[in-house]
């Protein structure tokens, strides 16, 4: 940690920057494997630290967000209408009973309905946004500000668990699996730091090619063999005996290596798995991202995004549906199941929502014959772990799912209920760049729609 | 340029580097200067820096070699690798000045204004900014002003005064963007901005009455928007000072003013203090600016934290370049061109004392990672390759050729996540630490492993011809590589290290090309301007 700080404050003389400005300096990009050192970068002037947040342990360590790129229909999932009519339901008219009496899920999540009692469903989640990039916005920061660009709450929880929280390691506390979504979903005003790290590649591929860590077509032994010749072509090294810049770039290779040939990268290889295990999760992408998301959150990493695309069906919804959500479906209930298996689901939060529902009234009219489109009305959210009580419905839409009639849940009350958990209480500040006093959760300063944070599932 | 011919004056000092024998591949001879009566303004440079050595009984280094010399002067000048051919047509030369002609033809090549504007671009914080501070045409516009003032070699205290005293439209008048920029656009916003960019002093060490004084002088800076949208008129409004800070205005120095904005801009007072030609506070801050870039240390340290209490290490030599950026009549590629004449300059970075007495003296050559831009366009240039970056200002939709290279970005809005790694400014306050050359463990697994470096080589000219190659075809290869990626020749040393990994592995074609490449672009060599 010393270290560190003597590299961004060199000068015996210079004063401190402001916490942005330096922490901006030390950048997370989105191509590398982004580990960076643990280190702390207080200002003395930095009013925002020296109003300590009453950041606490929580009674959650990690979060696992499965977001559904594109807006998964509703009421084809966690909120069926089966009395509604065909022209609601199409071909997917049947609910199914799940182990929690009064609770029934759609007909194409049988494995989900046998463990209800393991997750809470939120059905009344609206925003009223229809457009994918806002509305992902909306969800993922609980803002609509379009002064600012705020954090997601994989960057808010980074900034408050990461490495400024005294996490460590070669493994970044945000992690995504396996492509990020871009700007607006990501760390906002608090700057590069706080990026995810994207993995890239396929955790359902013969090797799973981690950005990084893992490069296709150079076997263990290349790797050894050509750190040797870069040993041994180290001229200038030779020639400077105890520089401390090249000391530096020994050091961070040394580090590099830790991830590309030692133990830290093997965090990677899902084939250190039984063949039963990947079986259970599915041999799907999404199946087997689901089961790297519990080996990062059993490494500690404190915020996992896997981002699952596809749910923007606006043609051919119903056949999509009949391939995607048996997917989502093995791979889900797989994971909750291992999580609770392992004594994790406690202090893990699985969250899964899209940005958006879907028009409940199915598109029946060409070009779309039978499509689905954007709904902010109304979807819902699945949430699971870290002390949200299972077998509970919160909320509920009308009898076709178009309006929200009981218990209303906007974005910002499941981000913060999500941030409490993790012990960011709702009023920690974050960082505003022009210093405008701001906390994790809006409050009524800021003009953002919100029912309150959900008590009711605790 | 008749250096050699005075080397036989050992007027100050003819060192030993030590007892040290030479490097082979990175220094030439001992430094030595000539008498004062022969003596350019390099040399100037050169018997201060010596004195000054000699009184702290420090020792300079030795003389680097002709190819570090070329690697360091491209880099540092122009911000561009050396091409294979450059390398070789430099150091195949006998001509005894050659060191002076390459610098001549740095100063005039176009991605000197690049490298140039985009030193300055952070300086003046040239970005578009979502939602609003700069939009893309005005960063555009300010950008155009900065290159062009760079490449036509305008006096810097014309420079500085187009800044200080701009008025007009932001898509127009591009360096009224200046005012525009700022963090802060309170007079003493303002005041604050000007210290720092001009007078390299940091306004939270300053009394708060200084301040108030100097704000006095921008307090009458108005901004009032157009028709047309997101456009804006930054103008001199007389009645802008609600505060009453003009009544207040003394010049930093503690020159009394007389301020009446009723019979004008008092920017334009301000300007005609600050550019006098025996105005310090200006000119040490651009001559001490201009050799900490070229140096990688400022003779005050950091180069914009001038005060009482941080004294210039060198004050005689600071005071040097200050009159010869005087009488050159504030020339800058005067200031660039002795300076990269200086034998000072032109010294290896092999420390015969690693102490930082002796770095804050300039004894030897620091070692520099090369700035996020510089690093992926010497990249780009050694394998062939381009870099794609974008913007996320979602609208005017910002248009970014292909072929652009990292140095010549107008706008520091547009990047790429390997400039972010690699430190590149966010240019939000105009510090120079705000860029950053630190090494991190993720830039070297970047490096190292990534697989956007991985296309690239594979891509690599050097890579894409090698089949199977014959002892000699290997050897051919190996001086290219070292030619492309460090501007030098391999060693006997180095072509054996190759020719043994090559016989290990079994590899004799695209393989060992690639391996090479890729181990010489991860060296500390390729890594640093050494």
């Amino acid at each position: 940690m010393k270290r560190s700080l003597d590299h961004l404050f060199a000068s015996p003389g210079s004063v401190p920057m402001s916490r942005r400005e330096a922490l901006r300096r030390s950048v997370y990009g989105s191509a590398g494997l982004l580990l960076m050192e643990p280190f702390r970068v207080l200002g003395a002037r930095d009013s925002s630290v020296s109003e300590a947040p009453k950041v606490v342990e929580g009674r959650a360590k990690s979060v696992i967000q499965i977001w559904l790129w594109g807006g998964p229909c509703h009421i084809d999932t966690f909120d069926p209408k089966p009395d509604a009519g065909r022209a609601f339901t199409g071909a997917l008219d049947q609910a199914i009973e799940t182990n929690v009496s009064g609770i029934r899920v759609g007909q194409l999540l049988p494995k989900l309905a046998e463990m209800a009692d393991r997750y809470a469903l939120v059905r009344g989640m609206t925003h009223g946004n229809n457009g994918h990039e806002t509305a992902a916005y909306l969800v993922q920061t609980g803002r609509a500000s379009e002064r600012d660009v705020f954090p997601g709450s994989g960057a808010v929880v980074s900034y408050f668990k990461g490495y400024d929280a005294g996490y460590s390691g070669l493994i970044p506390p945000y992690i995504v699996l396996t492509e990020p979504q871009g700007r607006f979903s990501e760390a906002g005003f608090l700057g590069p730091r706080y990026k995810p790290f994207a993995t890239g590649g396929d955790p359902n591929a013969g090797v799973f090619a981690v950005e990084g860590v893992v490069t296709p077509g150079i076997s263990e032994a290349r790797q050894k063999n050509r750190r040797s010749l870069l040993g041994s072509l180290n001229t200038l090294g030779g020639a400077l005996p105890g520089n401390a810049a090249i000391r530096t770039v020994v050091d961070s290779e040394e580090q590099a290596y830790e991830l590309i040939l030692g133990d830290a990268g093997k965090l990677f290889d899902l084939g250190q798995e039984k063949d039963e295990v990947r079986d259970q999760y599915g041999r799907t992408t999404f199946g087997q991202s689901c089961l790297m998301a519990r080996r990062l959150v059993e490494k500690g990493v404190p915020y996992i995004t896997i981002n699952y695309k596809g749910w923007d069906t606006h043609k051919q919804h119903f056949q999509i549906m009949n391939r995607k959500l048996p997917e989502l479906d093995q791979g889900l209930a797989a994971l909750l199941e291992d999580l609770d298996g392992k004594g994790l689901l406690d202090s893990t939060i699985v969250w899964c929502t899209g940005e958006f529902g879907r028009t409940p009234k199915v598109a029946t009219e060409s070009p779309w014959n039978g499509g689905r489109h954007h709904f902010g009305n109304a979807f819902s959210c699945l949430l699971a772990g870290g002390g949200f009580q299972g077998g509970q419905v919160l909320g509920a839409t009308n009898a076709t799912g178009e309006e929200v009639v009981e218990r209303p849940a906007y974005p910002a009350d499941v981000i913060g209920s999500i941030y409490r958990q993790m012990g960011i209480p709702a009023d920690a500040p974050l960082p505003h760049p022009q210093g405008v006093p701001t906390k994790v959760v809006p409050d009524e300063n800021e003009d953002v729609p919100m029912a309150g944070l959900l008590d009711e599932l605790i | 340029m008749k250096r050699l011919a005075f080397l036989t004056v050992l007027a100050l000092a003819g060192t030993s580097a030590g007892l040290r024998a030479q490097h082979p591949v990175f220094e030439a001879g001992p430094m030595q200067v000539p008498l004062t009566e022969d003596a350019d303004s390099s040399d100037r440079i050169d018997q201060l820096v010596l004195e000054q050595l000699r009184e702290l009984q420090l020792e300079p280094a030795r003389l680097c070699s002709d190819a570090v010399f070329l690697r360091r002067a491209y880099l540092a000048t122009i911000g561009t690798l050396p091409t294979e051919e450059e390398a070789r047509d430099f150091l195949a030369s006998e001509d005894g000045t050659k060191r002076a002609v390459v610098i001549e033809r740095l100063l005039e090549r176009p991605e000197f204004a690049d490298y140039w504007a985009m030193k300055w671009g952070d300086l003046l914080r040239v970005k578009a900014e979502f939602p609003i501070k700069l939009w893309p045409n005005a960063v555009q516009a300010y950008h155009h002003w900065i290159r062009s003032g760079i490449e036509q070699n305008k006096p810097f205290h014309q420079f500085a005064q187009e800044l200080l005293v701009g008025s007009g439209s932001n898509f127009r008048e591009g360096q009224v963007n200046f005012y525009r920029a700022m963090q802060d656009r309170s007079p003493r916003g303002i005041a604050s901005t000007v210290a720092l960019t001009f007078m390299g002093e940091r306004t939270e060490h300053w009394p708060e009455r200084k301040l108030d004084a100097m704000a006095g002088f921008f307090a009458n800076v108005a901004y009032k928007s157009t028709a047309e949208w997101k456009e804006e008129i930054v103008y001199f409004d007389p009645t802008a000072d609600v505060e009453g800070l003009t009544v207040g205005a003394i010049f930093p120095d503690g020159t009394p003013a007389t301020v009446d904005p009723a019979k004008g801009d008092p920017r334009a007072l301000f300007a005609t203090w600050l550019l006098r030609p025996d105005n310090p506070a200006f000119t040490g801050n651009i001559t001490n600016r201009v050799w900490a870039w070229l140096m990688g240390r400022g003779i005050v340290h950091e180069p914009d934290d001038f005060r009482p209490d941080n004294p210039p290490s060198n004050p005689r030599l600071l005071e040097f370049l200050q009159q010869e950026f005087i009488e050159s009549r504030c020339d800058m590629k005067h200031l660039y061109r002795i300076i990269l004449n200086s034998r000072t300059f032109q010294l290896s970075s092999i420390p015969v004392q690693d102490t930082p007495l002796a770095a804050a003296n300039f004894a030897h050559y620091p070692l520099r990672r090369l700035e996020a831009e510089v690093l992926i366009d010497a990249i780009n240039q050694i394998t062939g390759t381009r870099e794609e970056y974008s913007s996320p200002i979602p609208e005017p939709f910002t248009f970014v050729p292909d072929d652009v290279r990292g140095i010549a970005l107008s706008d520091g809005s547009i990047t790429s996540s390997f400039l972010e790694l690699f430190g590149r400014p966010p240019r939000d306050t105009g510090r120079e630490a705000e860029r950053s050359r630190n090494t991190t463990p993720a830039q070297r697994l970047h490096l190292l492993n990534s697989s956007h470096i991985q296309k690239k080589i594979e891509v690599c000219p050097l890579v894409a011809g090698a089949d199977e190659l014959s002892p000699q075809e290997r050897a051919d290869l190996a001086e290219r590589a070292y030619l492309t990626l460090l501007s030098r020749y391999p060693t006997g040393e180095e072509l054996a290290a190759i020719e043994a990994h090559a016989e290990e592995t079994g590899t004799f074609g695209r393989t060992l090309a690639t391996d090479l490449v890729w181990a010489l672009l991860n060296q500390p060599e390729f890594y640093f301007n050494h």
